[in-house]
């Protein structure tokens, strides 16, 4: 992956939080992490990669932000099944949008969504991934891509 | 007319019931795959469908396929995060009305569906 092709990921983030909680979000610079200890919070959305790349891209994000998030939305329910929905529905649009740029060979899978540390093989790593550190009002969540071309 | 909402994400189809600003949708039906959709579809008849793609079991081409095939007047419109041009295409050559990606804002929604509301009236004349 190149910059260009992060950028889009960054992109498709700050789109994300606009429309759906109208608040400015502010993405930090990405950075490059060894896979041995994954980035992993409270609730994580993975959307696995197949096609001309493989690999996943996931949100993981911490359970007071996913909470407002459902609050900014209307939702009067925050329960731990909710989140998890959240989660995947935030990976599921930043990758389904990102087709766009990567094309139909950049084929996505349905959210696969779990609370807490994640089972090694549900996380299907490449040996190194690319954190977007994602800071909405006080919160902070990250969007890590791990694809090989 | 009846709007029936098909989604996986039930934080979707709430956004999207919550969303809604139009008199002419007086009932809403949800579904959380294509499956379960096609059920209600027929069992509802719903005139308006909102159809996400990537769902478990049936995805949303096939559902929309199936939809179209059983009531050819049935308008809808796909909500989806999937955003290339190929499978814009394909859904509407399947015999999706319109094309809506998401994260949409509520604008957009009500826009979209009543443009085939309007080609729902025209389709009836």
């Amino acid at each position: 992956m190149d910059e260009n092709d992060i950028q889009i990921l960054i992109d498709g983030t700050i789109h994300y939080f606009r429309a759906t909680v109208g608040q400015s979000t502010e993405v930090g610079a990405p950075y490059l992490v060894e896979n041995r200890e994954p980035v992993i919070s409270d609730f994580t959305g993975i959307i696995t990669i197949t096609g001309a790349y493989t690999g996943c891209v996931y949100f993981t994000a911490p359970r007071a932000m996913l909470r407002h998030i459902l609050m900014a939305n209307g939702e009067t329910r925050a329960d731990a099944e909710f989140m998890a929905d959240v989660v995947g529905e935030v990976a599921n649009t930043i990758s389904g949008n990102a087709r766009r740029h990567f094309g139909n060979e950049f084929e996505i899978s349905v959210p696969d969504v779990f609370e807490g540390r994640a089972e090694p093989n549900r996380l299907k790593l490449a040996e190194r991934s690319f954190v977007i550190p994602i800071t909405w009002r006080q919160y902070r969540a990250s969007l890590v891509v791990s694809l090989i071309e | 007319m009846k709007l029936l909402i098909v989604d996986d994400s039930m934080f979707i189809r709430n956004r999207i019931e919550r969303s809604l600003a139009i008199k002419e949708i007086t009932e809403v039906i949800t579904a959380r795959n294509g499956r379960e959709a096609l059920v209600k579809f027929h069992a509802h008849k719903p005139e308006l469908v909102t159809m996400d793609i990537t769902m478990p079991e049936v995805d949303g081409i096939e559902c929309t396929e199936r939809m179209v095939q059983a009531n050819s007047t049935v308008k809808i419109l796909i909500v989806s995060a999937v955003a290339d041009k190929a499978t814009a295409i394909l859904a509407l050559k399947k015999g999706a009305n319109g094309f809506l990606i998401k994260p949409f804002e509520e604008t957009e929604l009500n826009d979209a569906l009543s443009r085939l509301i309007q080609g729902a009236r025209r389709g009836r004349k």
